[in-house]
């Protein structure tokens, strides 16, 4: 229940984050891939350079959760390199088309842009199909 | 302060704020943070089928994604309540001239109005933009094995190789939108 309520807490503050970074915008999107402004590189540079050192700290306090488990992420495997290329590419198109990336899809319906509602129904049939031909695609 | 909530924020701050979302999620309960896993999840919801990739205990695994999720809903809607969301966006002078060109105004609004609404739906831009796009999005980010959040922001603060492999793939599916794609359905 308490776990529940910080997830729920996390989320709103990440939405509300997304908005006032504007990376929720589709003019920032579009100005990001056309390099003419350093706002979203900042954005994307400056949460990483924060990532990182907080991954280094919990991991060099060797934080536990509850059970006992240590702190840490599992690494994604590099042998599927070829899916995290091709995969990419694919999301990238979409990301410069709807000019929003999953987080910010939800936090514009929230916001009151309703009509990101299609490109989500439309985002769900996009992973309903790749889970259809997974088997069939190269990895 | 509340001038500073209802007011966009520089990258400076915005940007070490969303970075804090990874140490966060792994200390409220050793979760790597990520968000598109939930368009999977949804489907396994709602979809019910004999697909391996929807069979799994999506209510175990997937809660506190779909929880998340709602906040970030719930987030949006705070951000609109306070402050609104309709001021310019300070894009760039150059961004502005090329939009122009291709028929697009800055508006007071996230979003151009033009393109992104329900009549603009049924125009073939429209389409291709909602559409299309919505579709690429949630195909591209499941084979990519995440989106911007778990790669490019969780994957490369881990120093996974292959999350900048991905977020490469990204900015490269991005710019052939904007450089190829863009010209020529405006």
């Amino acid at each position: 229940m308490k776990a529940t309520l910080l997830y729920l807490a996390a989320g709103i503050y990440f939405g509300f984050v997304l908005v006032r970074a504007e990376v929720v915008s589709w003019f920032r999107i579009i100005e990001m891939f056309r390099f003419e402004a350093f706002h979203m590189y900042g954005v994307i540079l400056s949460a990483i350079v924060v990532g990182i050192i907080c991954l280094q700290v919990i991991k060099k306090l060797g934080l536990t959760d509850l059970e006992g488990k240590k702190l840490a992420l599992d690494p994604k495997s590099i042998d599927l390199w070829k899916s995290y290329l091709l995969g990419g590419i694919i999301f990238g198109l979409g990301w410069g088309l709807t000019g929003a990336c999953p987080g910010p899809l939800f936090t514009l319906v929230g916001a009151g842009y309703t009509i990101m509602l299609v490109p989500i129904a439309s985002a769900v049939a996009g992973v309903w199909v790749y889970g259809k031909f997974k088997e069939k695609m190269i990895h | 302060m509340i001038h500073y909530l209802a007011n966009p924020w520089p990258w400076y701050i915005a940007g070490p704020l969303i970075g804090i979302m990874v140490p966060l999620l792994l200390l409220i309960g050793n979760k790597a943070f990520g968000i598109s896993s939930n368009f999977r999840h949804i489907c396994a919801m709602c979809i019910p089928s004999k697909i391996p990739y929807f069979n799994y205990d999506w209510k175990k695994e997937g809660k506190w994604q779909l929880i998340l999720l709602l906040g970030i809903i719930i987030g949006g809607a705070l951000a609109e309540y306070v402050g609104g969301t309709k001021g310019l966006v300070d894009i760039s002078f150059q961004t502005r001239a090329w939009l122009l060109k291709m028929g697009i105004f800055s508006q007071n609004s996230l979003l151009p109005h033009n393109l992104f609404n329900w009549e603009s739906l049924f125009t073939f831009k429209g389409f291709i933009m909602l559409v299309v796009g919505g579709f690429l999005v949630g195909f591209g980010t499941r084979y990519a094995g995440g989106c911007t959040s778990g790669h490019t922001i969780t994957g490369i603060s881990n120093l996974q190789i292959g999350s900048i492999i991905a977020s490469i793939g990204f900015f490269i599916g991005g710019m052939i939108t904007v450089y190829f794609i863009y010209p020529l359905i405006f």
